[in-house]
């Protein structure tokens, strides 16, 4: 169980900065969410992996998993999830308007002020 | 228990969701409460820095839950002094963009001015890491909707390297929250700087990588070389107010490593060391070294400004890495100072532009009120170049000092001094392009001056740096005795840990694994 769980969160965040480095807008999108999935995995993890067992009180049961790291994965997923968002428009937005999805600024631009 | 101390988070938050909708199409109303909402802002936080001052900390345990397991709200020197700032920033940040019709050309400019306020004055008083995630998001998602306000294609793909950088670095802050988290199972900050000096000294690999990639997200908010790219574009396209007001965005990283790396990570504890000498101080030279030489190479007016900024994070960082209790002292000084002097120089590029076709460094006919514009832009030069007689230079001065007896003396002094001579270079050339060419250029002055007020806010901050140089003894005071307390954190992690609220009976070590 340890094992697949931290190669996914390795190929995850693998894959994850390759597409990043891509520079292109829908690639880049995509190697984030493949990035926040990793974390969002690492951060469930963060509490120890313990399989079949509660997080929250009951009767007659003696161990427990740790709650908080479902919490904060939790957080994390909502945020991130509304942060693709934004950026999905904003990319398409910028798209629109300058007919390029080159993340970083481009040679003819630069011509024109930036130093 | 003061609830006062949560007053800068809730009224900021309450006052957005009003203004997107009961004022949503009025725009003289959200001016009115935006304002209203900011000068009670600084009224609070001066309270709040009043009752600071004497030493004691403040603190706010959320539904009064007791603080490993409920999220706490602290405020001592530190914090409080840091939410006085910003407001007082903000106000003068808003002054300009109300007169100068900045709010108007867009959708929802006070509200996600609100909404940043509230995720700014939150990270400077959460006393959790997680918490602090959250405020960095909170300050993150407003300033996405800032930096786009207006719109137009260019500032459009600006923001969308914005994002993306920023998005990369919360992803590293979860990262290395997790790794805290899986080392510690704490995150309340007090409650972590008691568990780190516990860590055996063979098992440390997680908590260094955690706290690597900590300062590395706390790096790449205060802008520090290599990262530091997303900055220049960023800050140039978006809208001069709210450059200005990012003007304090870079210093939160800078207080997040402050906070961080004295209460949880101090220099003294074996698992990080060599962590600030041998990386960070080396990064902020060339931080500093970098921004200026930028200052003299840019082509634009905002871009310089842009540079101006990094170099001058680069001089906190420098006197921040020094983590001693004089370095800390000088860079809180020239934190003051350098958010000051930044935003006045945004909303001076911001008063160019508005008589002009464009920023570009070249020589074209003279703007409207130019007199004014110019002399507001040779003081705020003077300020950001650290020449005498304003606080640029006193703060250069102590970070000089603090920096006078270690073993990168050299360095610091020759990059510290050489990249002034270059900044001074840089702003006389472009002042002298602005301002003096454009009398041998020909053409006729079509466009109105600015308006007063606008005067008014940039004269407003050039104000608060004439009363920083004036009352330099007072402040530099201020800023050594929150540097005592940031080095003596004992009263800060008892009154955290040890106030007693809801859960605080003895089942503390329940989360330890």
């Amino acid at each position: 169980m340890e094992l697949l769980i931290a190669s996914a969160i390795g190929v995850l965040t693998a894959a994850g900065i390759y597409l990043v480095l891509r520079l292109r807008t829908f690639p880049v999108i995509l190697g984030i969410s493949l990035l926040t999935y990793a974390v969002n995995v690492f951060l469930f993890t963060s509490g120890r992996v313990a399989v079949g067992v509660p997080p929250v009180l009951r009767d007659d049961i003696t161990t427990y998993t740790d709650p908080l790291p479902q919490a904060l994965v939790l957080t994390a997923i909502v945020i991130s999830f509304g942060m693709t968002a934004v950026v999905v428009m904003i990319g398409l937005g910028a798209f629109l308007g300058s007919d390029d999805d080159h993340v970083d600024d481009q040679p003819n631009d630069r011509s024109e002020g930036t130093s | 228990m003061t609830h006062w101390l949560i007053a800068p988070v809730v009224l900021p938050a309450m006052l957005a969701p009003f203004i997107v909708l009961a004022a949503r199409y009025h725009i003289g109303i959200q001016r009115v409460f935006s304002l209203a909402g900011v000068l009670m802002l600084i009224g609070i936080s001066g309270g709040l820095a009043w009752a600071a001052a004497d030493g004691t900390v403040m603190l706010y345990q959320l539904g009064d839950w007791a603080a490993p397991f409920g999220i706490v709200l602290v405020g001592d020197r530190l914090s409080t002094m840091m939410v006085l700032l910003t407001v007082v920033l903000a106000l003068f940040v808003l002054i300009y963009a109300i007169s100068s019709g900045w709010d108007n050309r867009g959708r929802h400019f006070h509200a996600l001015f609100q909404f940043q306020l509230m995720g700014i004055l939150g990270a400077f008083l959460t006393g959790d890491l997680f918490n602090l995630f959250v405020f960095f998001e909170v300050l993150l998602i407003a300033s996405y909707g800032l930096m786009i306000h207006a719109g137009g294609t260019k500032r459009l793909r600006a923001g969308v390297q914005y994002v993306l950088f920023n998005l990369i670095g919360s992803t590293l802050f979860l990262f290395a929250l997790g790794a805290i988290y899986a080392e510690t199972g704490t995150l309340n900050m007090a409650d972590l700087a008691n568990r780190v000096g516990l860590i055996s000294a063979d098992e440390t690999v997680g908590i260094r990588l955690a706290a690597v990639l900590l300062l590395l997200v706390f790096a790449i908010k205060a802008a520090v070389v290599p990262l530091h790219f997303w900055l220049p574009s960023s800050y140039a396209e978006a809208p001069a107010p709210v450059a200005a007001l990012f003007a304090i965005m870079t210093k939160v990283g800078a207080y997040a490593i402050i906070r961080v790396y004295t209460l949880i990570f101090p220099p003294d504890v074996a698992v990080t060391a060599g962590l600030h000498d041998t990386w960070l101080l080396p990064a902020a030279l060339i931080s500093l070294a970098i921004g200026m030489i930028g200052v003299l190479a840019a082509k634009k007016l905002d871009r310089l400004v842009a540079f101006s900024i990094i170099g001058s994070m680069g001089m906190v960082m420098v006197s921040i890495a020094l983590f001693t209790p004089a370095g800390i002292a000088a860079a809180l000084y020239y934190i003051v100072h350098s958010t000051l002097a930044g935003a006045a120089l945004f909303l001076i590029s911001d008063l160019v532009r508005a008589g002009r076709a464009n920023l570009d460094l070249t020589a074209q006919p003279p703007i409207a009120g130019a007199t004014l514009t110019a002399g507001l832009y040779f003081v705020g030069a003077i300020a950001m170049a650290g020449l005498p007689p304003l606080s640029g230079f006193l703060g250069k001065l102590l970070v000089l000092d603090a920096g006078f007896d270690t073993d990168l003396m050299v360095w610091i002094w020759a990059i510290v001094l050489g990249s002034s001579l270059i900044s001074v270079v840089g702003f006389a050339r472009a002042g002298s392009i602005l301002f003096w060419k454009a009398k041998s250029v020909e053409g006729d002055q079509t466009v109105p001056p600015p308006a007063t007020m606008s005067y008014v806010a940039v004269g407003g901050l050039i104000a608060l740096l004439v009363a920083h140089t004036v009352l330099a003894g007072q402040m530099h005071r201020y800023t050594n005795s929150i540097a005592a307390q940031l080095f003596a954190p004992a009263p800060y992690i008892s009154t955290v840990v040890d106030t007693p609220g809801k859960l605080s009976d003895g089942t503390k070590t329940e989360e330890d694994h």
